[in-house]
């Protein structure tokens, strides 16, 4: 009796500290979400005090953020990030992020800005800030040079390739019915199997095709743009408006100066197929 | 073996940065083992003594550790308690942190087993001739559940080793973390780099894990002796 008495007291102690561990996670999380003024450790002058910036990029992410062989943090995101530091007269800290945990990065205060690649949604807008965008991206179609598929028509009645949990194959699902797909759960899957012509083509986002039809020269992005094209930006923690006005005043400044032009030079143009150009990927405005 | 990308573990100063990414993960490792096991071991004398509320308490603390999942905990502590309680460390802090408290949880069951599998006669001896409880741990207790720790102990300490993988989640260089960067780096050019990369991390942590169960091996010899 009295042994059962006590593993109940443990289980319900657990259970009440793991309740409690709970409710205060999600209250703070409502709470503390957004960064007030009086107490913003991200604004544009608690940033120039401390005299460093911390932005979350990605380590894996070639050509936008990746590391080059003698360890230098390197990409397109990365020469953002290096000049918004110059031009805040400040040093540099990068935080490498993935995917998942950008959104987190910011509201828990680990770095002031995301340069990470980050697509501008409905349901992260509800979480973050985004600034201007500096680049854009959407759903693209690669096939072999010699049955080239240059528009959406053709591809009627025939099979297309994508990847599970891709915009290509929401935006084929929702827009494109009569379009079979034949779907993967891995990158390396769908291009070996349209190396092996299971399909006619292959839909993922454009940016991502271009530089793999850069070391696959038989194959061409046919269509570079399928629908809407979605924006990338810079993201700031909720509610953080000194540093969004400040970044929102930074792009179209450098966009003036013609700096993502450069940008687009240096760090994609190397890692692209020829036949795309700047305007492909980058906002000019 | 070009084709094996052999190139690319040695282009630049890869090497170096795995090796550095290994540095990383030892030293995390190291430090929550030696802040894990002392407290660990303070913890463990605590649960063997009668007072029952200090024995749910710690009772609790370790099965908040041993049920939780590892990432879950690193979450915690490096994404909700900075918005809880203000308190932001850097991710190689959190680690060590998160790290150390999960050794001491595991390592207190270890020790409390191994304190209550001392023969009864051994600390009734104690007793008899006069030793206080500290004597009685410090002299008869603890030198003796020394040597029925050890296994148990190695064994945590390579699981520690393995765990520091997951600490890429909380923005950690270590091994693992480099290891991609140099895979993804070179994707496009080198695909099977994946598997080169990896098999030279498993490599590293083999030594590792593996000269620890020599040590291990060592000190239960020199016992027996």
């Amino acid at each position: 009796m009295k042994k059962i008495s006590l593993k109940k007291l443990i289980t319900t102690g657990i259970i009440l500290a793991t309740a409690a561990l709970t409710l205060t996670a999600c209250g703070s999380s409502s709470k503390s979400s957004s960064a007030s003024s009086s107490n913003n450790t991200s604004s544009v002058a608690a940033i120039k005090k401390r005299g460093t910036i911390k932005v979350a990029v990605f380590g894996d992410l070639k050509p936008y953020g990746w590391v080059n062989k003698d360890g230098k943090r390197v990409g397109y995101d990365v020469t953002l990030a290096r000049r918004i530091a110059k031009d805040l007269g400040v040093k540099i800290k990068f935080v490498q992020v993935n995917a998942d945990s950008r959104v987190d990065a910011l509201s828990s205060n680990k770095v002031d800005l995301v340069l990470a690649n980050f697509t501008v949604t409905s349901d992260r807008k509800q979480v973050v800030d985004f600034a201007n965008p500096y680049m854009k991206v959407s759903v693209g179609v690669v096939s072999p040079k010699n049955a080239l598929i240059t528009s959406a028509d053709q591809l009627k009645n025939k099979t297309v390739i994508v990847s599970k949990g891709t915009t290509a194959e929401t935006y084929f699902t929702q827009k494109q019915k009569s379009v079979k797909l034949l779907k993967f759960d891995s990158k390396t899957q769908q291009f070996n199997a349209l190396k092996n012509k299971r399909g006619v083509a292959l839909a993922d986002d454009n940016t991502y095709l271009y530089a793999w039809a850069k070391t696959h020269p038989t194959y061409q992005v046919g269509i570079k743009q399928l629908g809407q094209s979605s924006s990338i930006a810079p993201a700031v923690k909720k509610g953080n408006k000194s540093l969004l006005k400040w970044t929102n005043n930074e792009i179209n400044k450098l966009n003036k100066q013609g700096f993502f032009k450069r940008a687009y030079n240096s760090d994609l143009r190397p890692y692209f197929s020829s036949d795309v150009k700047p305007a492909d990927v980058i906002i000019e405005k | 073996m070009g084709h094996l990308g052999t190139n690319i573990l040695f282009a630049g100063n890869n090497f170096q940065r795995l090796l550095g990414g290994l540095w990383t993960t030892i030293w995390i490792a190291l430090l929550s083992l030696i802040i894990g096991l002392i407290l660990g071991t303070i913890l463990g004398m605590l649960r063997t003594l009668k007072n029952r509320p200090l024995r749910i308490v710690l009772r609790l603390y370790l099965e908040f550790f041993r049920i939780i999942p590892t990432v879950v905990l690193l979450f915690l502590a490096y994404y909700i308690l900075p918005r809880q309680l203000n308190l932001n460390l850097p991710a190689d802090q959190v680690a060590v942190l998160v790290f150390a408290l999960w050794v001491a949880a595991e390592f207190s069951d270890i020790v409390r087993g191994a304190l209550i599998s001392v023969p009864q006669h051994q600390r009734e001896s104690g007793l008899a001739i006069g030793l206080n409880h500290w004597q009685l741990f410090r002299y008869v207790l603890l030198p003796q559940a020394l040597t029925l720790e050890l296994p148990a102990t190695i064994n945590l300490a390579t699981r520690v080793v393995k765990t520091t993988s997951l600490l890429m989640l909380i923005s950690v260089m270590d091994v693992i973390n480099i290891g991609q960067q140099i895979i993804e780096a070179n994707g496009q050019t080198h695909p099977n780099g994946i598997f080169l990369i990896y098999g030279v991390i498993f490599f590293f942590y083999f030594i590792v894990d593996y000269s620890l169960s020599l040590l291990a091996k060592k000190v239960d010899i020199a016992k027996q002796h």
